[in-house]
């Protein structure tokens, strides 16, 4: 069974604990700047909510890379970027309707959510549990894929 | 099952391989024109900034990737269609039959009628054997005129740039990609690059290429050693010649990717397919598009009913350093709504063209997070409800606003 | 080390903005933060200086510890010298801002001069810049940062701003950050506004590093995590009522001042508590409380998210406050609410998101106000001179309505804004004041709580709970269970808690988490991320060596052993009911005993031995 987070922004506080455990486990620094997770803050409606890619069954980056470089994990099925091969065009960012592809100018590269191989920083640092890594039948991931990719690409 | 695939761009790379996984049993097989392993055009910059070597460029990291996957690359340039025979006739005289056919034959730079165009000194940037030509000339201290910054232009800007030479920049357009961007985007883009040391000429056209460089209307010259044209560029539609296969701006298709002769399809750089945004015909050369098409194109030839949305416009762009992107209709639409921020001392404008509740436009500088999220609002057609006032107040809550009408919060 | 090692200075009467190394020597004596910060303070301004000159400096200064994973880890304080009090201030905030700072790559920001005109920091990793303020001048908080996220075109800018009351020269205005967190007491947004300096902006990108033993610390972090999540206060008692878990604690035990002080109990006190926001409303049927919020890096998540009943008389006909804010902690509910007797929470809210966007300390307000209560009661002030507002205790309407013209500095505002000892004073009756040097009581009665007396009498920001919380021993049992009516024993509990804290607030930490953590929690986590050996004993003596410094400028900028006390009420007139009925403060046996601790004469000065000890 293939595993996914799941996010439940009721529980969140807002605390970015998973921005810096994210940014820490991929890039050696607490930089919630760089993180592959962000947590989006509704200050009139009072939530906050976590947000990271979703690991779409169909890829958009991945198809709209030109040069290879998002690949499948095939622990995890996450779509991965391949650093040695990306060259920064940007298209993934462009690409991904989930805004969940960013550009890091500080290595030229982008940068997304890789499930940190399986185990993933995000969800241990969680205080409240609004963030775990669970069954992906449990998270509801599959009908926003589906509707993801109906959406976008037609009725395939 | 035969498919056969004329071109080894993007387009027709991953309808082989989305061919190949729908079909395992087909003969899948891509006719390319270029003597490299498909690769990329996208990557000519990076190649030119030494960012990445030719192997980088290529499509498919592994040497093995299509063989492996029984997709059969063949170098080879289509003269000719006979859909009676289901067949296609080769430069060299060979034929080659397929059962579904996909013209994936992307397009070439347009060359402007200015004398000179065919000097030594004048190259294009499209191939790979272009840049070959042009790292091996555009040296550190070498002085290279560019003309044309539309968005290729523009992203050859900055890998010659890098690559340390003396750059003036010529446009016809009143700004940098006027096709991409409005004014005052456009002209956050002209500063930015003049005060990286680019001289940027717009709203000027060029009337002479001459061996020391470029004589601009009004007189004015610019010296050069050697001169890049980014002009534009044109769907490669030679080869459908006596097909009777329809074209306009490139080949026209349906929402299934046919065109009007059985069995061909086309996809990518080549095709006017559907625009999401304006509902009409278009040709949208760009790489989210051609993949795109490539795939779904793939799905309905392999016999399945696949109908097409529609592709978005959108571009993003990396100058020196300051990113820029459009998307959709970023000009707006007659009886929209348009929200705006323009922050010139910091580089950033943001824009957002709305129709009734709708997002069906942007353009931003400056913004490099969850960008995707412009295209995925465009695209499904979000109503935004509420949160189009408060766009419309403050343009960039766009990520809350995305996820207040999208997701579960 | 943990310190990013540099320093931002930014001279604003000639508007430039330069970077300098830390001195990492002060570093190693002061840790960082409210410690570090007051040995530059002390070390570059005269303590004789006019807080409101030019020649006073504002320092936003972050621990080694903001920024990092460390829970709570997202604190910075304002270090300056005080308006309210003459001495030295240092006002401590969580929110977001601090570790944004240390993000950009800053330890700390210098403030120095006055700047010609409104102007605005605006802070990019090592890009630093001083922009014009004039289109946010005049604002409040809220409509600034939202000017000021709009002119970026960045959601993610961190905002620290003042408000209008700071503009109008209110003694006790805050500097307000993220919207509703704030460096809140002793007027340190008085003196950022005296400077003409409306914001700062911070933007930072860098990443926080440095750490000098990276496992050991993310161990030590998962440790300190883990206890805090276990803890009955930290783990659920904060997080579900927030510090509002108080008011019928200490209500209940007859230890809430009431009335400007003069009693012990507020009858009105359940209706105002954290299990009052809890309840579902009739108008609407949501509870007052939206949800609980974390600042930086918190896994306590104490913070409030409220609403306002739209249908209530403050916000009825003002769509503008009916979203989601900072709601009620328990000390702005009672200085709000008990101290004026006003049992009203949606106007309690109302006025605390007043607090917050307009920056005006909840708790100094509150206090103020009830005091021009018992001075209008005892006709000192009248109608006349409220511009006909009733101030009869209770009245939430007048409350309401000297929030909105104080933070706006109109009408009798303006004399709400001078705080309880100038209000008191230019009414001709000081004695009403409840203040120690200046600065407004927070909500635990001394006379029922004995140590707290202490506490209030010597700390160095004048009257306050976060200097040395004895409450926690006293009333909740943390780390030991004192009794709050003996005195014994109580001066060495009062230095204790005092330089435990003075050490916590220089790590960047939150001092929430010590209901949970000792030194022994705190030090490993320190120890992993800075350089050199940071045991408990070295964090203690920092706490200590901090605590006498602060003393040391208070003395310079004039302040004398005889300021060491409280009101006459609280040591003359008796607790009205209660187990401390019949009781007052008995400051007078504690303090000797706590002079004699601190290593300082018995007149209250610092030796010359214990400067010596402690390099000062």
């Amino acid at each position: 069974m293939q595993r996914a987070l799941h996010i439940d922004p009721g529980k969140c506080t807002g605390c970015l604990q998973c921005e810096m455990a994210c940014s820490y486990e991929n890039e050696g620094l607490f930089n919630p700047a760089k993180s592959r997770i962000k947590v989006f803050t509704f200050h009139h409606e009072g939530r906050f909510a976590p947000y990271t890619c979703t690991q779409c069954a169909d890829a958009w980056c991945q198809k709209a890379c030109p040069v290879d470089a998002i690949q499948i994990d095939r622990n995890t099925g996450a779509k991965v970027i391949v650093e040695a091969r990306c060259v920064g065009c940007k298209v993934c960012t462009i690409a991904c309707p989930f805004g969940t592809v960013n550009y890091n100018t500080a290595s030229g590269k982008v940068i997304k959510c890789d499930l940190c191989g399986g185990d993933p920083a995000c969800a241990k640092a969680c205080p409240t549990a609004a963030i775990t890594y669970i069954d992906a039948d449990w998270t509801g991931l599959d009908k926003m894929r589906a509707y993801a990719e109906q959406s976008l690409a037609g009725t395939a | 099952m035969q498919y056969l695939i004329i071109g080894a761009g993007p387009a027709g790379v991953n309808a082989a391989e989305a061919l190949r996984r729908l079909d395992p049993d087909a003969s899948v097989r891509i006719v390319g024109d270029e003597p490299e392993p498909p690769y990329s055009r996208m990557a000519i910059p990076y190649l030119l900034m030494e960012r990445v070597d030719e192997h980088g460029t290529h499509l498919r990291e592994q040497a093995d990737h299509f063989a492996d996957r029984g997709i059969i690359v063949t170098q080879g340039r289509v003269a000719s269609i006979d859909p009676a025979a289901h067949q296609v006739t080769l430069h060299d005289g060979s034929r080659l039959g397929y059962d579904r056919l996909l013209i994936a034959t992307g397009s070439s730079p347009a060359s402007p009628p200015i004398p000179g165009i065919d000097g030594p000194n004048v190259s294009s940037c499209w191939t790979l054997a272009d840049a070959r030509a042009i790292a091996a000339r555009a040296v550190s201290g070498s002085k290279v005129a560019l003309i044309g910054a539309g968005f290729i232009g523009s992203i050859i800007l900055e890998a010659l740039a890098m690559r340390g030479v003396q750059l003036s920049v010529i446009e016809q357009g009143e700004r940098m990609v006027p096709r991409m961007m409005g004014p005052q985007a456009g002209g956050l883009l002209q500063r930015w690059c003049e005060s990286h040391g680019v001289a940027v000429h717009t709203g000027v056209s060029v009337e002479a290429i001459e061996a020391k460089g470029v004589r601009l209307a009004g007189g004015r010259f610019v010296e050069a050693d050697l001169v890049i044209t980014a002009t534009g560029v044109r769907p490669n539609l030679g080869l459908l010649e006596g097909s009777g296969v329809k074209v306009e701006q490139g080949v026209l298709i349906d929402r299934h990717f046919r065109t009007n002769v059985a069995d061909i399809y086309a996809a990518g750089d080549v095709a006017q397919g559907l625009d999401f945004c304006t509902g009409s015909y278009a040709v949208h050369a760009i790489q989210p598009t051609a993949t795109d098409h490539g795939y779904l194109a793939a799905v309905n030839m392999s016999g399945r009913v696949a109908e097409y949305e529609g592709s978005v416009n959108m571009n993003v762009l990396d100058t020196l350093g300051l990113l820029s992107c459009s998307f959709g209709r970023w000009e707006g639409v007659d009886g929209g709504e348009h929200a705006e921020l323009y922050s010139p001392d910091d580089y950033r404008y943001l824009s957002l063209q709305f129709e009734g509740d709708r997002l069906i436009g942007a353009n931003a500088v400056g913004l490099f997070q969850h960008v995707g999220v412009l295209r995925g609002l465009i695209q499904r057609r979000t109503a935004l409800g509420e949160w189009k006032d408060r766009l419309m107040r403050d343009p960039t809550r766009l990520m809350e606003a995305y996820m207040a009408t999208t997701q579960v919060i | 080390m943990a310190w990013t090692r540099k320093i931002l200075r930014v001279d604003l009467t000639n508007g430039t903005c330069t970077a300098e190394a830390l001195n990492m020597a002060w570093a190693n004596e002061y840790l960082g933060q409210r410690g570090l910060a007051t040995k530059y303070l002390s070390e570059e301004i005269d303590p004789k200086c006019d807080p409101l000159g030019p020649d006073n400096k504002l320092i936003m200064a972050t621990g080694p510890l903001t920024g990092t994973m460390a829970s709570t880890g997202g604190r910075y304080s304002v270090i300056t010298k005080s308006p309210l009090t003459g001495l030295v201030a240092c006002s401590n905030s969580g929110g977001f801002i601090g570790a944004e700072m240390k993000n950009a790559g800053w330890d700390m920001i210098i403030f120095e001069g006055k700047s010609p005109e409104p102007v605005y920091l605006y802070v990019e990793n090592d890009g630093a810049e001083l922009r014009s303020a004039a289109d946010i001048w005049g604002k409040t908080v809220w409509q600034a940062d939202e000017i000021l996220h709009k002119k970026h075109q960045d959601p993610q800018l961190r905002i620290a701003c003042v408000g209008r009351s700071a503009e109008a020269g209110c003694l006790y205005a805050a500097v307000v950050n993220d919207l509703h967190r704030a460096a809140g007491r002793s007027g340190v947004g008085t003196v950022m506004a005296s400077k003409n300096l409306k914001a700062v902006a911070v933007r930072g990108t860098l990443g926080v590093g440095n750490i000098a033993d990276p496992k050991g610390f993310m161990d030590a972090v998962n440790a300190g995590k883990q206890v805090l999540a276990d803890n009955a206060v930290t783990g659920q008692g904060l997080a579900t009522y927030g510090t509002q878990v108080l008011m019928n604690v200490i209500n209940g035990m007859a230890a809430m001042p009431t009335f400007n002080m003069k009693e012990v109990q507020f009858a009105g006190a359940e209706k105002i508590s954290g299990e009052a926001m809890h309840e579902p409303r009739p108008s609407d049927g949501k509870p007052n409380l939206t949800t609980n919020a974390g600042c930086f890096g918190c896994t306590i998540a104490c913070g409030r998210i409220s609403t306002v009943d739209r249908g209530h008389f403050s916000v009825q006909n003002k769509p503008e406050y009916w979203g989601n804010s900072g709601g009620l902690e328990y000390e702005a509910a009672w200085a709000l609410g008990s101290d004026t007797g006003i049992d009203d929470l949606d106007a309690l809210t109302y006025v605390n998101f007043l607090c917050n966007e307009d920056g005006m300390d909840p708790i100094s307000f509150g206090s103020t106000v009830a005091a021009a209560m018992e001075l209008f009661q005892a006709g000192a002030i009248t109608q006349e001179h409220t511009g006909g507002i009733d101030l009869a205790f209770g009245g939430a309407a007048a409350l309401v309505k000297l929030a909105e013209l104080t933070a706006k500095g109109e009408g009798f505002g303006r004399d709400i804004g001078l705080g309880s000892k100038r209000l008191c004073e230019k009414y001709g009756m000081p004695d009403l004041s409840m203040t120690v040097k200046g600065q407004e009581f927070p909500a635990y009665d001394p006379r029922a709580i004995q140590g707290m007396g202490l506490a209030y009498a010597t700390s160095n920001r004048g009257a306050c709970h976060l200097r040395g919380y004895t409450v926690a021993s006293e009333v909740l049992g943390i780390p030991v269970k004192t009794d709050p009516l003996v005195t014994e024993g109580k001066a060495g509990l009062v230095k204790a808690f005092q330089d435990a804290t003075a050490a916590v607030d220089s790590a960047g930490l939150c001092v929430f988490t010590t209901f949970a953590w000792s030194m022994e929690n705190i030090a490993p986590q320190v120890d992993a991320a800075c350089e050199g050996d940071w045991s408990v004993d070295r964090m203690l003596e920092v706490g200590e060596r901090i605590w006498n410094l602060e003393r040391d400028f208070n003395m310079r900028a004039g302040m004398t052993a005889d300021q060491d006390t409280l009101p006459k009420r609280l040591l003359k007139e008796a607790a009205n009911v209660g187990p401390a009925k019949g009781r007052v403060n008995d400051l007078d046996k504690m303090l000797p005993e706590y002079y004699a601790l601190r290593g300082w004469s018995a007149d209250g000065q610092i030796t010359p031995e214990t400067r010596a000890r402690f390099g000062i």
